[in-house]
């Protein structure tokens, strides 16, 4: 099925006898693997409105984000979340679509700048597993009209609702970018340097560690701005650094968004995310290689097929996601974290008011 | 405004339930006496007014959750409050209802600069969460104009924004984890000092639901590092439309200010009068504010005189020191206060995508003569949450009552333009039986959904955010 406007996607929905896999793109194959009939959003393509002088985009949920990113990079402008890329990771092609994007909330390096894709996105339309059509929240930044459901969606992997249309806050593009390349540091110390170099003003938008300890900071600006804040950081932090200008930083922050390092090689791929203080101690406890993000708040883990991980971090504060895993690993393990059982009550009661004859995506979360 | 007919089951157990609660709780928790009732018988918003049956103060989550089990227990309602600084009627009584005030929550649980976050009790103010933080050079950074008395618990209920959220988002932007209390009694945390939710975005639905979903009584906020410096420049311009171009070409021209503000003649001239700030006279007024350090600020300065200069400006003055820093904002922050000198007033919350400013700003004229009802225009212009405030005789019959006609014209003109009924202060009363204005039936069935799951009886802040036509059926449940 592939609806070619919301009001078709509304009827397939109301018509619909069994389960849905819903799909833009497919290439985030993530979660338990759903049995059901393939539900396309690809179909409900382009840009409904682009305001550059009000940084706001309207756009329908099946527009390839490329499509998108290249409408913004003609006014110098973008998301401001840095979508990840997982195709090289999970061996996938096609292209990701906007729909795709929120439904699994998905958000890069300068996360710990702007936030997550529920940051910016401001607005969702909808069908709910009724076939109801609902919107939540608009094209204005500010906006405290009610519930926010716009928050609720972002994230929900298709469970709550079909995207038909997400509305999001732009940033500018700056006008240039550095990063500054620390050499091999062990983890206590790489997270410690990451903190530091957070909690500065010089408004540092990336912080990670690569698999062989050296440590990205990445600073982005007008020329001038850019150039001052590299100096100042340095003389905060110490140490010696490497300097990387331009596309090449580009390259480096393009690699770690999308866990380049892990693409391509065996193995089951966790995404788990905690507070940065405590990653050095859970990464002792996982054994296995690590990419840190988010100035240790985001540790990707490269596991031997059918590891629970889980099992080897016991309880701790935060999620583990099992974002890459054969199908045995999949069925074997839960991909997402399971919740206490109050929490799990909420999530439950959700999805049967939003879907009350589970046929969106059942199972897929778990 | 209509109010739902009080229970009269509930009033004649009134002796019996609040014998309950003063058994569970510590004397100083519970006010049951009118007088000392009256206290809180209304927000910010203060033509509305009702006694509550009796208001409790607990001082842990323990004894909030103790509260709401036996409220949940007697069928009784339960209206959280803040700081009781809400302009929406957030936090208005019903007289079949008990008062959960958060005031004797005030404990800071943890402050982490190494992970930017600080847990807190919700009781305590929003001014107060920086000031925790203030020596270690961080700050808690939406900034509600009511910051020095406004609770993080009120901000999390109505997802409060401020001046600064251009750059640094609104309450929801900044809320990494709550610990929460339901209307059944049950403890649940969401999220904590991690970044995202593991499943549903609960946390992104709590944060705005005006206290409606369940009673936030501790929060785990993100602090950041306090910039190097800010300075304003102020631009003045001949006309409404030329200061919003104004403010479009500096968006699109890559300049990310913290601050875009902008008053309109009636609001500067009133400004004039009783701050003495020094504006220029003028019909158009922006004051944008830049952060960093002194290159950095004078380099963004100097781009955003530039695009400015284009649009010819009657005026422009940079800030080049503390001095005239402090007088370009000291107009700006006494506002609310100059309008209350010369008037009653209506402040509205509406906002607007920023490029149907004009029109809208010369429609909100036309519809001032219409009414014969004066008005002064504040607002983040950055963001387009437009401040418009009515001004009235409340002593003169039937003004206010034009007055309250005239505010909704201008919502739905919003609406209309593409924007929504309130950007920061939230529905309450005051905006619920305009929902209808702005969403279908379905829409807001589905916002009601989520009520239905997290407090199934509908007893948590009864007669807010949804028409009473809208959730009639509900309540009667």
């Amino acid at each position: 099925m592939r609806p070619a406007s919301e009001a078709e996607l509304s009827d397939l929905i109301c018509a619909a006898q069994g389960p849905l896999r819903i799909a833009g793109g497919r290439t985030r194959d993530i979660g338990k693997p759903v049995a059901g009939e393939l539900l396309e959003t690809g179909g409900m393509r382009g840009i409904t409105l682009y305001e550059p002088g009000a940084l706001t985009l309207v756009v329908q949920a099946g527009t390839p984000l490329a499509e998108v990113e290249a409408a913004l990079a003609s006014e110098s402008q973008r998301l401001p979340f840095e979508p990840v890329d997982l195709r090289a990771l999970l061996g996938r092609d096609g292209a990701p679509t906007v729909g795709g994007m929120v439904a699994t909330n998905a958000s890069g390096p300068r996360r710990v700048q702007v936030g997550a894709c529920r940051d910016s996105l401001i607005g969702v339309r909808f069908i709910d597993g009724a076939g109801a059509v609902i919107k939540n929240g608009g094209r204005v930044m500010k906006n405290v009209t009610g519930y926010d459901l716009v928050k609720l969606m972002a994230g929900s992997w298709g469970t709550l609702g079909v995207l038909s249309e997400c509305s999001f806050k732009l940033l500018p593009v700056p006008e240039t970018q550095a990063t500054l390349l620390s050499e091999a540091l062990d983890l206590p110390q790489a997270v410690d340097l990451m903190s530091r170099a957070l909690g500065t003003p010089y408004e540092v938008n990336g912080a990670a560690r690569d698999e062989a300890g050296r440590v990205a900071l990445r600073i982005e600006g007008f020329a001038e701005q850019v150039r001052y804040r590299l100096g100042a950081l340095q003389d905060a932090l110490g140490g010696e650094w490497e300097i990387i200008e331009g596309a090449a930083s580009g390259g480096i922050w393009a690699g770690i968004r999308d866990v380049s390092g892990f693409a391509g090689r065996a193995g089951d791929v966790w995404r788990i995310s905690v507070r940065p203080s405590d990653a050095p101690a859970l990464v002792a406890q996982m054994g296995c290689p690590v990419l840190l993000d988010w100035g240790g708040g985001l540790i990707w883990a490269l596991t031997p097929e059918g590891t629970d991980l889980r099992a080897r971090l016991g309880a701790f504060h935060g999620h583990a996601t099992l974002i890459r895993g054969t199908e045995a690993s999949r069925a074997a393990l839960p991909v997402f974290q399971p919740e206490a059982a109050p929490v799990a009550a909420l999530s439950a009661g959700l999805r049967a008011k939003f879907d009350p004859r589970g046929i969106l995506n059942p199972g897929l979360m778990g | 405004m209509d109010m739902p007919q009080p229970s009269p089951a509930i009033l004649s157990q009134r002796a019996r339930i609040l014998a309950r609660l003063a058994a569970e709780l510590p004397p100083e928790a519970l006010i049951t006496e009118e007088a000392e009732c009256r206290a809180y018988e209304c927000d910010a918003l203060t033509v509305y007014r009702c006694i509550p049956m009796a208001v409790t103060l607990p001082s842990s989550t323990g004894e909030v959750a103790a509260i709401l089990r036996i409220c949940h227990e007697e069928g009784v309602k339960v209206v959280p409050r803040g700081a009781g600084t809400s302009l929406a009627g957030g936090s208005l009584p019903t007289e079949d209802s008990i008062i959960l005030g958060v005031a004797r929550l005030r404990e800071v649980l943890e402050v982490s600069t190494a992970d930017r976050i600080i847990r807190v009790q919700t009781g305590m103010t929003n001014l107060s969460v920086t000031g925790e933080v203030e020596s270690d050079g961080f700050f808690y950074a939406p900034d509600p104009s009511s910051q020095l008395a406004c609770a993080i618990a009120g901000n999390i209920a109505m997802n409060s924004g401020g001046a600064h959220c251009l750059k640094y988002g609104v309450t929801t932007n900044n809320l990494l984890g709550v610990t929460m209390v339901q209307m059944d009694g049950t403890i649940v945390e969401i999220g904590g000092a991690h970044a995202d939710a593991a499943g549903y975005d609960l946390l992104g639905v709590i944060c705005g639901s005006e206290g409606q979903l369940g009673v936030v009584t501790e929060a785990t906020l993100r602090i950041l590092p306090r910039p190097e410096g800010a300075r304003p420049v102020l631009i003045a311009f001949d006309s409404n439309e030329v200061a919003g171009a104004c403010v479009s070409d500096i968006i699109k021209a890559g300049v990310l200010p913290v601050a875009i503000e902008f008053m309109d003649r009636p609001c500067i001239r009133a400004c004039e009068d009783f701050a003495k700030a020094g504006y220029p006279d003028c019909e158009a007024l922006l004051i944008i504010e830049v952060e960093g350090s002194e290159a950095e600020i004078a380099e963004q300065l100097g781009l955003i005189s530039q695009i400015a200069r284009r649009h010819n400006p009657v005026e422009l003055r940079e800030s080049q020191s503390e001095e005239e820093s402090r007088k370009i904002w000291l107009g700006r922050k006494s506002a609310f206060g100059a309008m209350g000198q010369i008037n009653d007033y209506m402040c509205l919350d509406g906002t607007i995508p920023v490029s149907s400013l004009p029109f809208v700003l010369r429609r909100i004229g036309e519809m001032s003569k219409d009414y014969g009802l004066d008005v002064a225009n504040v607002f983040h212009a950055g963001d387009g949450n437009m401040h418009p405030l009515i001004l009235f005789d409340a002593n003169k019959p039937g003004d206010l009552e034009r007055c309250e006609a005239f505010g909704a014209d201008i919502l739905k003109l919003c609406v209309e333009a593409g924007g929504c009924l309130t950007g920061e202060h939230g529905v309450g009363i005051e905006k619920r039986d305009l929902m209808t204005v702005q969403f279908t039936p379905a829409d807001l069935e589905a916002q009601m959904r989520v009520k239905d799951v997290f407090d199934p009886r509908w007893l948590l802040n009864p007669a807010k955010v949804f028409p009473l036509a809208s959730s009639a059926a509900r309540r009667a449940a």
